[in-house]
């Protein structure tokens, strides 16, 4: 194994952006999803989150560690690229430098972010329904939060494009046409959840 | 009285390898049905560069002249491309010249493309059937694999898959789409199959299948229409598969 360890972390890389971090990404977007019927009924399904049994290993061990692992190894893949969509303006170019682009972008909010509620709430903080209308009653904030939660969701579904090819599930052109329709519902269907769960706080 | 038509270059030149580029611009008669290496051809009969001062002749790789060499590749108004097939005609002027920077230049549009030659060693892309006896005929190829495994074979390792790879670059070590097809070609062909797992292994090294970004350029700009990103996922099934094998697997070939 020693010989090809760039193929395992490669390989390792695509399949962590979908399970765990992919499905933790919907999941989370859902739960959020509450808030639209109302502040009760988000602080319900937060706490029944919340008080899942081993909470700690499940948190490590399905986001904590391959997030960091996906971040630390996606910024080494990012700046490894030479990036020349001025001189090869395809769509498919196009995606690949959007999935850099918003990969570092996500990068940057989801360390706001995380720093902003869980390093908070190790400090004592309450993470509730509150401290997210406080936040996002920040109209700067609320554009951050559009960007960042909007970059995510077209990082994961641009890379569940690229993890059908690069695991060799689409092979023919005509496959990999009918997956890009695919996930970009995926991105249009995500985005609805995620900012009507957003403008469901202010 | 009639003007006589001209076609304007600005070439981009380096002397040696190791000195810094600049460009220079050239005006040439014009004749029906020129190519850029016509025009260049006629740059080397008068080396005069626009301004009118004499200056060394520009400096080029070509060889068969019908686009199944790959030699004359270089880059015409920013898009990589053989230089035989690019009919003045079809180009906007002024024409700009530039060597694929993806490879060592050595001189002027001349380019160093041993890269892909040592890739093609790396990942044996030949079918061995040398023996001490004769091993007689091998098997047969369906028609059907043959059809899609021509068309690989068209690859003439010009290079211009390389140059249009964004992650082709000096910041990375990625081998490119043009031996990966190869790999695809050769594990095909029923007698070279027999050296499937050993081509396999070695894609599935650095710089190797892994280091796709999927931009799919190269299938964009490939002047054979070669499937290459069909190729890239039709490896990269194979390397899954071939990765499994090795770890939980018993059987090895």
């Amino acid at each position: 194994m020693a010989g090809n360890r760039e193929f395992f972390n490669r390989r390792l890389h695509s399949l962590l952006g979908v399970i765990p971090i992919g499905i933790f990404l919907t999941q989370h977007l859902i739960v959020n999803h509450f808030a639209t019927r109302g502040p009760g009924a988000f602080e319900e399904a937060a706490e029944f989150m919340g008080n899942l049994p081993f909470r700690i290993v499940l948190e490590t061990v399905i986001i904590y560690l391959p997030l960091l692992f996906h971040a630390i190894y996606g910024l080494y893949i990012a700046f490894t690229a030479k990036n020349n969509v001025s001189r090869f303006g395809y769509f498919r170019n196009w995606m690949f430098m959007l999935q850099r682009a918003t990969g570092i972008i996500t990068l940057i909010f989801i360390t706001w972010h995380v720093w902003e509620t869980r390093i908070a709430a190790a400090f004592g903080a309450e993470v509730n329904y509150q401290m997210m209308h406080d936040i996002l009653s920040n109209s700067g904030m609320m554009v951050f939060y559009i960007v960042g939660i909007l970059s995510a969701i077209f990082h994961f579904a641009n890379g569940l494009w690229s993890f059908f090819v690069s695991w060799g599930i689409t092979q023919s052109p005509r496959s990999q046409v009918i997956s890009t329709y695919f996930t970009i519902g995926v991105f249009v269907a995500l985005s609805i959840v995620g900012l009507r769960a957003l403008f469901a706080f202010v | 009285m009639a003007e006589t038509k001209t076609v304007k270059f600005i070439i981009q030149r380096q002397d040696t390898p190791d000195s810094a580029p600049y460009t220079e611009e050239f005006e040439i008669p014009y004749r029906p049905n020129m190519n850029v290496i016509s025009a260049l051809m006629e740059i080397r009969k008068n080396p005069v560069n626009a301004k009118g001062q004499a200056t060394t002749p520009v400096t080029w790789e070509m060889n068969c002249l019908e686009e199944v060499c790959g030699a004359c590749s270089m880059v015409i108004n920013g898009k990589p491309r053989q230089s035989c097939s690019a009919l003045i005609d079809q180009l906007e002027q002024p024409i700009r010249l530039e060597p694929m920077r993806t490879f060592p230049v050595v001189r002027d549009l001349v380019v160093d493309r041993s890269r892909m030659f040592d890739a093609l060693k790396k990942v044996k892309a030949w079918i061995p059937i040398d023996g001490t006896y004769d091993l007689g005929p091998g098997p047969r190829m369906p028609e059907k694999k043959r059809q899609w495994a021509y068309e690989l074979s068209k690859c003439m390792t010009c290079g211009v898959c390389l140059e249009a790879c964004p992650n082709v670059n000096s910041k990375s070590n990625f081998i490119g789409p043009q031996p990966l097809s190869q790999v695809r070609l050769f594990n095909a062909h029923p007698t070279g199959a027999m050296n499937k797992a050993e081509r396999l292994e070695t894609i599935m090294g650095d710089g190797g299948l892994a280091n796709c970004g999927n931009s799919q350029n190269c299938v964009q700009s490939c002047p054979k229409g070669i499937p290459l990103t069909t190729s890239i996922a039709a490896l990269n099934r194979d390397t899954t598969i071939q990765a499994f094998r090795n770890f939980f697997g018993s059987d090895r070939d």
